[in-house]
């Protein structure tokens, strides 16, 4: 299955070029993101699963919380979790594969695409590409009509269903408040103890990873997950086993934004095409009503 | 039957016992909205992170689209194109795509978890020119506006000549009846702008609502999963157009014991195969160039659902309507369109929800009962509004003899 989807992802992407050649227009008006954008790497490899980023994550953000000691607590790694509307970050454990037979922990939590399918879903722009990397939701324009969570690849944006007149789209928020406008790390990444997850400007973070994939070949997957997966995303990881085995999708290295808003431009760019169809339309009317008068 | 009806034909009663039948599913759906409205949709749906979107947007939006297509293609047919003798099919096609937007409409505000922002859409400052969603919700705004015009006449039809007030309002009615006349003149001159507007916005908010899928790229089965889903989706809404004209006029003739229009529904028939060959040589040409065929023999939920989706709604109403004693047949031009609708109707619930696999699933869906009141409900009233309309407005031709 895997493989197929691959194919299949793959024509999805050639058929994506061929249209935006064809309507020979830029694919999307990329939100324009500054050079030096922020990212965040995550080794896994350091990862040791005491989950003081999902405490950390709670506290910044007022999502309900428990006191630290309880996240020592290993038996929620019997499961594995997803992101919740009360919970931006979880960190899921599976079975290492490698030397020491130990653990591989994962955090889970939106990973900022750089041209998000969820800002490309949005009818009214709720949700939009921050310049320096975060993907931000303004609720007071939101509807609620849910479409970007259809559309994330990676399943990541909650819904509050339970609220009757203000339910919202809740998701990580790389911090905003705390990095761009405070100039702080994000909670989870102060937090850290062993330096598993780092903060800093994306171009370099991708730089830091192939150094250690090249100064530890036999110990990483030579992949950095995020560098190009849907046309890369802010959050990045490394590990030292295939992504797939420990709950990372396959992903064309295309985002799906591209070939539908390809789609939509090519057809509706300028109104080219409503306006043509509406004069041929035009035209059969006058003539077919002529003839019928003729006859 | 046939002599009643040239004869002496009396209207039926509003009410039969099948009325009070579903007259009872609308007030089930109209609780359950209330309960929606005042409990929120955590309440009544069985909505969670993995499947977003149930059948209020699979049934009530998407299939309510295609299935309100017929409205676009009379007056394509017969306005546009002046095909002969259509003439008794345009009304009723046209109230039925009146009474199915509007439903649309109202069933997307059920879905929406801020439905008091919906009007967001309109403030330019909201505008998200790169969102599928928005062309359709753009379109589906000035369609459903396009439709309320093109039904005036209807409106100034009924109470033109007629305008008879109660009581101390009797003073207005010579001003009423002039509003009507200028209405109606005005409303000649500009028609013809608003038949091939609506026609133009229809083509557009089909096609987008194929789009709208694409971007949820893998997690559609790739059986439907393409980018020719767009044209997938128009051309579909084409057949099933014709169609649902077909079917309701045969079910609104039994109902208000009418003489079956056979002989123009025949001849609109006729449009079907052609229809249904482009669509399957599209799905065809689709699958081969995307090697999806791997798929179909797969015996999952997916494959089997592609098969019938094929078999009845595209080969058995095809093979039917290939033969002129059958598309001359009531019975059998029936049930080819009812097959027709079907087909389209699953095609639409297997891309929306049947094929929309989400990556990580904890349970799967199935919509919660209270969903489906509300869709039954909205079916039922979509149903004894068109009842009230054709027993009370100039809309079926012999009902007005």
């Amino acid at each position: 299955m895997g493989i197929e989807r691959r194919e299949f992802l793959k024509t999805l992407a050639i058929a994506s070029g061929t249209l935006a050649g064809v309507s020979s227009l830029k694919a999307s008006d990329k939100a324009k993101l500054n050079p030096d954008r922020f990212g965040v790497l995550s080794d896994l490899t350091y990862c040791i699963g005491c989950r003081k980023c999902e405490w950390a994550c709670n506290e910044a953000n007022d999502l309900p919380n428990q006191p630290l000691d309880s996240f020592s607590d290993t038996s929620v790694f019997e499961q594995m979790r997803r992101p919740t509307s009360e919970k931006y970050t979880v960190v899921n454990s599976y079975a290492d594969k490698g030397l020491d037979g130990g653990a591989l922990n994962v955090k889970v939590q939106c990973m900022h695409c750089e041209n998000p399918p969820c800002v490309s879903a949005c009818i009214v722009g709720a949700l939009r590409k921050h310049p320096d990397g975060p993907v931000t939701y303004n609720a007071s324009a939101c509807i609620g009509c849910r479409y970007c969570i259809i559309t994330c690849p990676f399943q990541i944006p909650t819904y509050e269903y339970e609220k009757v007149l203000t339910p919202q789209v809740r998701k990580c928020t790389l911090c905003l408040e705390r990095t761009i406008e405070n100039e702080q790390l994000p909670a989870c990444v102060e937090v850290c103890p062993t330096e598993a997850i780092i903060f800093g400007h994306r171009e370099e973070l991708i730089d830091v990873a192939h150094e250690r994939i090249k100064k530890n070949p036999d110990k990483y997957i030579d992949h950095v997950y995020g560098e190009h997966e849907v046309g890369g995303t802010s959050w990045m990881y490394l590990s030292n086993q295939p992504f797939n085995e420990i709950g990372f999708p396959e992903l064309s290295d295309n985002s799906p934004a591209e070939l539908t808003e390809s789609i939509q431009h090519g057809i509706f760019k300028g109104f080219s095409g409503p306006i043509m169809l509406f004069s041929l339309l035009g035209i059969i009317m006058k003539v077919m009503k002529k003839e019928e008068e003729n006859e | 039957m046939n002599n009643i009806t040239t004869l002496s034909y009396e209207k039926p009663r509003f009410f039969t016992p099948g009325v009070w039948v579903i007259t009872l599913l609308a007030s089930v759906g109209l609780l359950s909205l209330l309960v929606r409205f005042i409990f929120g949709l955590g309440a009544v749906t069985n909505l969670d992170n993995q499947y977003p979107w149930g059948i209020w947007i699979a049934v009530d939006v998407a299939c309510g689209v295609a299935l309100a297509a017929g409205g676009f293609m009379t007056a394509l047919i017969a306005h546009i194109v002046h095909g002969k003798g259509y003439k008794s099919v345009i009304r009723p096609a046209l109230l039925t795509a009146t009474l199915g937007y509007t439903f649309v409409a109202l069933g997307v505000l059920t879905d929406l978890g801020r439905y008091y922002n919906m009007w967001h859409i309109l403030l330019p400052k909201y505008w998200s020119p790169n969102s599928a969603l928005f062309e359709v919700g753009m379109c589906v705004a000035s369609y459903l506006t396009v439709l309320y015009i093109e039904f005036l006449p209807i409106v100034v039809d009924r109470f033109k000549g007629r305008v008879n007030l109660p009581g101390m309002l009797k003073t207005f009615n010579g001003f009423f009846e002039r509003f009507l006349k200028i209405l109606d003149v005005s409303l000649k001159k500009v028609m013809t702008i608003f038949i091939i507007l609506g026609v133009v916005l229809s083509c557009m908010h089909q096609s987008s609502l194929g789009t709208l899928m694409v971007l949820a790229s893998v997690k559609v089965h790739p059986l439907w999963q393409t980018p020719i889903l767009p044209l997938l989706f128009l051309l579909s809404a084409f057949v099933v157009g014709f169609a649902m004209v077909i079917f309701e006029s045969l079910i609104a003739s039994k109902s208000f014991n009418l003489k079956p229009e056979v002989k123009v529904l025949s001849r609109l028939s006729r449009f079907i195969p052609i229809l249904l060959l482009i669509y399957l040589t599209a799905k065809l040409i689709d699958m081969v160039t995307r090697e999806t065929y791997v798929y179909l023999f797969t015996a999952s939920l997916d494959s089997i659902m592609y098969w019938i989706e094929i078999i009845i709604g595209i080969a058995i109403p095809f093979t039917i309507l290939m033969f002129e004693k059958y598309r001359n047949n009531q019975t059998w031009l029936f049930t080819a369109a009812a097959s027709v609708i079907f087909g389209v109707v699953l095609n639409r619930i297997n891309v929306y929800l049947i094929g929309f696999t989400p990556l990580y699933v904890d349970k799967p869906y199935f919509p919660a009962w209270t969903e489906i009141a509300v869709t039954v409900g909205f079916i039922s009233l979509i149903i004894l509004l068109y009842r009230f309309f054709a027993l009370n407005f100039p809309v079926i031709e012999d009902m007005e003899n």
